[in-house]
């Protein structure tokens, strides 16, 4: 066996108690939760483009007034169906000419357009500015989708925290209502809301506001029966925390994903019935513009003029994608763990 | 016997069920008797299903007790009203710290909120600077780096976690914490650790603690007094050593011989008891001091025995 080499004990030192501490130190900063979830969210480029993008569209429509460039409604019926014009650029697509039997023909000269008649996306069967429609029917789909988001996190999360939390008899009886409310369609709510009221958003965003919520209850009281016998619920309930404060530190943060994930759906749920009831004709009524009825609208004369279908859809498509998108960036945020 | 000792916790005849007269009724903890005196460590082992962290879930109120009595420095607490200002007191007094130290810190939170969530629901600290001061003092009692504490729990590995679990439960000065399982789920490198800090942290604080856990061994390195655990009964209670050198009930004598033995020698002979399942209790069996100070689940007849 070979000799373990005698070593004198002076070779030996204590490797420094300090210098070992100043390699443990780091330079977190102080922040809290919040301000991490808003530090990691910025620190998505993509999130923070489709926060852009959306800010845009809300803030376009939130001053639609003062954004328009023509009354939405105003009908100009020798000017119908023109084609996009973007002024006296010859841009093909929006140089005001259109596809007639084979020949392109200047629609604004046919149609007898006084000079400098523009309209940058054209104009409807009515001729109502197609621009102008959109942005005011942007609004309109915007607020349905706010109003349902709103109903989802202001009854669905609590009612689930709720029914999750407390558990026996109490959620039995929130389950079977929630059973009863879900178990009624929501075309028939609309439809029934018809007799009371006027149709409209009204009777639209009431019919959101009966039904809308009974998913995100479902998810959260199924999520909340989980986080409730996790052990950090257990010693917040050891240490004396009210069920009020573990709901708020506890609980909806680590149901901030389900929460986020629910509400993706929520909203283009929300604006594809707002778009299904007008495009059946008991929505919005006319003339006032959602993007379902612009669709409705466009989709009739699809193969002739695209281009009044393609506007709403490109729209309807960007407030889809960034709203998942941003869903994506927001559910990471709230996520320690994501960080790089 | 130590009976002159003062008593911190005494539990009596103490009940815990589960869906009450439906066909799936769990009787998790059926009429359990004993005390535990200030400044042991009392613990409580049994196998999977045993009831012994309902057990230790039922003193710290984390269940609404069936029936029986828990008496907390001679005060009953089995009954007190769960949001009372009665309650709130309790909460300080007992602590507890988990199993798993990955479920038991929320992974939302920063370590430094985690530990001081008692010190802001009892109000124990104004403003942020003293609140900063105490978790670092906290922080500095397990071990762990004062620096750590705005970093979050995925972070750390499972020991520190665990000793994060134990700062939390003493910011509120408890006199009594139940340990439920505090090292099963750690590396066997790490549990040494967590143990000998736990009995530091005793020594320093003259804390009381009930040490439950499955791990023998471990058991009898850190417990004053043991009691044994089968289908919601306490079958036999003794003295630490008394345990091991003179088991009286079967099931704690299977126990004892399932330990292994870090010796070739002996492993290669050992012989296993088994023990009978099929009808563990009669009913007129009950637990009875047959030798002083060690408890034992059975009738009058082999009660007298002993004697």
């Amino acid at each position: 066996m070979e000799q373990i080499p005698n070593v004198p004990k002076e070779k030996f030192k204590f490797v420094h108690d300090e210098n070992n501490a100043e390699q443990e130190k780091i330079g977190t900063p102080s922040l809290t939760y919040l301000q991490d979830v808003r530090r990691r969210l910025f620190s998505n480029k993509v999130a923070v483009v489709c926060l852009t993008l959306l800010s845009i569209i809300v803030l376009i429509s939130l001053f639609a007034p003062l954004v328009a460039p023509h009354n939405p409604n105003a009908q100009q019926v020798i000017l119908s169906n023109l084609p996009p014009k973007l002024g006296n650029l010859n841009i093909p697509g929006f140089n005001g000419y259109q596809n007639m039997g084979g020949h392109m023909v200047d629609a604004y000269k046919q149609a007898g357009a006084p000079k400098g008649t523009y309209y940058l996306l054209g104009t409807d069967y009515l001729g109502r500015d197609l621009l102008s429609r959109i942005i005011y029917g942007t609004r309109l789909s915007l607020i349905v989708a706010v109003l349902a988001t709103m109903v989802d996190l202001i009854i669905g999360v609590p009612y689930g925290i709720v029914s999750g939390w407390k558990g026996g008899r109490t959620d039995t009886i929130m389950q079977r209502i929630v059973e009863i409310v879900s178990s009624v369609p929501n075309l028939i709510v609309v439809i029934l809301m018809m007799i009371i009221l006027k149709p409209g958003l009204g009777s639209i965003v009431i019919a959101i506001a009966i039904t809308g919520w009974v998913t995100m209850a479902r998810l959260i009281r199924a999520q909340t029966f989980q986080l409730k016998e996790q052990e950090y619920v257990l010693a917040a309930r050891t240490l004396g925390e009210s069920s009020t404060k573990i709901a708020t530190k506890h609980l909806i943060p680590n149901l901030s994903s389900t929460i986020i994930i629910q509400t993706m759906f929520t909203i283009p749920n929300a604006i594809f019935f707002e778009a299904f009831l007008s495009f059946i004709g008991i929505g919005i009524p006319a003339p006032n513009a959602s993007l379902g009825t612009l669709l409705s609208d466009g989709q009739k004369a699809f193969r002739f003029l695209p281009y009044q279908m393609w506007a709403p859809a490109i729209i309807l498509s960007i407030i889809m994608i960034a709203t998942n998108l941003l869903g994506d960036g927001l559910r990471d945020a709230f996520d320690p763990q994501s960080d790089d | 016997m130590a009976d002159e000792r003062e008593k911190i916790v005494q539990v009596r005849h103490l009940k815990q069920y589960f869906n009450i007269g439906k066909p799936n009724e769990v009787k998790a903890v059926d009429d359990v008797s004993f005390d535990i005196y200030k400044g042991e460590t009392f613990g409580l082992v049994g196998e999977s299903g045993s009831g012994k962290s309902t057990t230790g879930r039922s003193i710290i109120r984390l269940y609404n007790p069936t029936d029986g009595q828990i008496l907390f420095n001679g005060q009953d607490i089995s009954k007190i009203k769960s949001h009372g200002p009665q309650m709130k007191d309790f909460r300080r007094e007992m602590q507890m710290i988990f199993q798993d130290p990955y479920a038991s810190l929320n992974p939302r939170m920063k370590v430094k909120d985690i530990i001081a969530e008692g010190l802001d629901v009892h109000g124990l600290v104004h403003g942020e600077e003293e609140r900063e001061k105490r978790v670092r003092e906290l922080l500095d009692m397990v071990h762990l780096n004062p620096e750590h504490m705005t970093r979050y729990p995925y972070e750390f590995s499972g020991g520190q976690r665990q000793r994060i679990g134990i700062a939390r439960a003493l910011a509120v000065e408890p006199q009594f914490v139940i340990a439920d399982e505090p090292i099963s789920a750690l590396d066997v490198s790490i549990q040494a650790q967590v143990v000998n800090l736990m009995q530091d942290i005793q020594k320093e604080q003259g804390l009381t603690y009930m040490f439950i856990a499955h791990d023998l061994s471990m058991v009898k390195y850190i417990s004053d007094r043991i009691a044994v655990m089968y289908r919601g009964k306490i079958v036999e209670l003794a003295d630490s050593d008394e345990i091991y050198s003179n088991p009286l009930h079967a099931y704690t004598q299977s126990l004892l011989s399932a330990i292994p033995v870090p010796d070739p020698a002996v492993e290669k002979t050992r012989q296993r008891i088994d023990f009978d399942h099929s009808k563990p209790f009669s009913d007129d069996q009950s637990l009875q001091e047959v030798l002083p100070g060690h408890f034992l689940y059975c009738n009058a007849e082999k009660a007298a025995s002993f004697k």
